[in-house]
């Protein structure tokens, strides 16, 4: 149960030298995608002028407020709340991000399934857990929003944070095959008949 | 009588909002500590410190306890005594739910169905979501829940048989927190609606889920259900955020409705760890805020 300190772009080998319980806490930089972002980018061919390659993603879609552009706000947006959606609906974008883009570390909230654990081990990268619903918490680690792309999908733009000690985060999926919500779903799955007979069903 | 002054409606409607997404009501909050002093799972400990610490946050830095904005949801309750002019008053909620998103600001998380176009209002067609109910009072009660779409997307309907009887309801709930797993953000209050025709089954579910905790199903078979389906919920370690663990789940709330002879539909919705809600009541004392 190691800790790292990661300061973004990384490297291959350093995803891949984390393991489930480890903890992370990011420095830099950090992107934030969601469902509209990844269907545009995927599904209709868009592109973004953003170099992901080494780069952490953050399945969120802020609450901003627009101000004029200065060296605090470049973009034009001061971050209201900035907080983590589940990340199982966008599941099948994950192997895509990763070799289109080069993305590394996926973060989220709930896990992610089958197809996103088998990229991670082919690939070489890592889902860091947030705590959902702990936006205001999460909102004191960004320290202003850099950049923004795809800006007509907002809130759902393609966003570039600039963070200072973003977590610690729970390595929850590694590139070693492990994820913590399939051993979790699996003994969950193994006490229902227990938890059906205490409810005096027959099973 | 108690006349309505609906541009205040207006303004309430907005406040009810921002007030629903800062402050967590106080059952909730000791539902969280209550939780995490009972929690054997180390990292569960952890994620519920978490959670508690985020109040603390949201309320010194006067934020948005979650990203999340919801699907805004009023509940209007109209008491006997009450004059006010039912359409407009419609009217009015939605032009506070609009001003809070533009003035606060607030994300707007509603979008059209088919097109996916956001109008950066919280509005659209039927939404925000409105619900009505009277009573004998002299009070109008108007409840602001922002849903978030966590919990919401794991929203579930079966319409079971009469031979299967309760034995399908309790096996169906177990599955539908199965199903769940750390996605509804748990944990959660899982609502249970029985009963009914399909459509009012689910709206039993989510008044369910919307319930304060402490709060019991007036129906005593009702009542015997939450308790039992609680527990055996609890004792599956799906965990805090599905990280495993054993606070699953806050509480089940049932809530029912006679059904047809042929029918024994049950529904799930869940609340997630971020329960918000707020209440404002107006009277011949003025305007109360509460939960």
């Amino acid at each position: 149960m190691a800790h790292h300190d990661f300061d973004f772009p990384i490297t291959e080998q350093q995803a891949r030298s984390l393991r489930v319980n480890d903890t992370v806490t990011l420095q830099r930089s950090l992107f934030g995608i969601r469902d509209a972002t990844l269907i545009h980018l995927f599904d209709r061919g868009r592109t973004t002028r953003f170099d992901l390659n080494g780069h952490a993603v953050i399945h969120t879609a802020p609450n901003v407020k627009p101000v004029p552009p200065s060296s605090d706000h470049p973009a034009g947006y001061a971050p209201l709340c900035v907080g983590t959606t589940t990340s199982a609906r966008m599941e099948r974008f994950t192997r895509a991000l990763m070799s289109d883009y080069g993305v590394r570390i996926i973060i989220g909230k709930g896990g992610m399934g089958k197809e996103t654990l088998a990229a991670f081990s082919e690939l070489g990268g890592a889902y860091l857990a947030v705590v959902g619903g702990a936006a205001a918490l999460e909102t004191t680690w960004i320290e202003r929003i850099e950049d923004v792309d795809m800006d007509d999908l907002n809130p759902e733009s393609l966003w570039r944070f600039a963070i200072r000690d973003f977590g610690p985060l729970l390595v929850a999926m590694d590139s070693h095959g492990a994820s913590l919500y399939d051993a979790v779903a699996n003994g969950a799955q193994a006490r229902r008949d227990q938890a059906l007979r205490s409810l005096g069903v027959r099973t | 009588m108690l006349q309505i002054d609906l541009a205040q409606v207006e303004t309430v409607a907005k406040e009810l909002y921002v007030r629903a997404l800062k402050h967590l009501p106080p059952d909730i909050k000791a539902g969280l500590s209550r939780l995490s002093t009972t929690e054997t799972n180390t990292t569960a400990r952890s994620v519920l410190g978490t959670m508690l610490t985020n109040i603390t946050v949201a309320e010194q830095t006067d934020n948005l306890l979650c990203q999340d904005t919801g699907i805004p949801i009023y509940n209007i309750t109209i008491g006997s005594g009450v004059m006010v002019d039912g359409a407009r008053l419609k009217q009015a909620i939605r032009r506070g739910c609009e001003r809070a998103t533009r003035e606060h600001p607030l994300r707007s998380s509603i979008v059209h169905p088919i097109t996916r176009v956001n109008e950066q209002s919280s509005c659209g067609p039927e939404v925000p979501v409105l619900n009505f109910d009277f009573d004998a009072s002299e009070e109008l009660s108007i409840e602001m829940i922002p849903k978030g779409s966590g919990s919401e997307n794991n929203s579930f309907l079966k319409m079971a048989i009469p031979a299967d009887g309760v034995d399908a309801i309790k096996t169906f709930v177990i599955d539908c927190v199965l199903a769940a797993g750390g996605k509804t953000c748990p944990p959660t209050i899982v609502g249970v609606g029985i009963g009914g025709t399909s459509d009012l089954c689910m709206h039993l579910a989510k008044r369910a889920a919307g319930r304060p905790l402490g709060s019991v199903c007036r129906d005593p078979g009702g009542a015997q259900l939450e308790t039992a389906l609680c527990a055996a919920i609890n004792s599956l370690g799906v965990g805090p955020q599905g990280l495993g663990g054993d606070s699953t789940a806050f509480a089940v709330h049932v809530e029912l409705a006679a059904t047809h002879i042929t029918m024994n539909p049950v529904a799930v919705n869940m609340q997630c760890h971020s329960a918000r809600r707020a209440r404002a009541t107006f009277s011949q004392r003025g305007i109360e805020y509460g939960f």
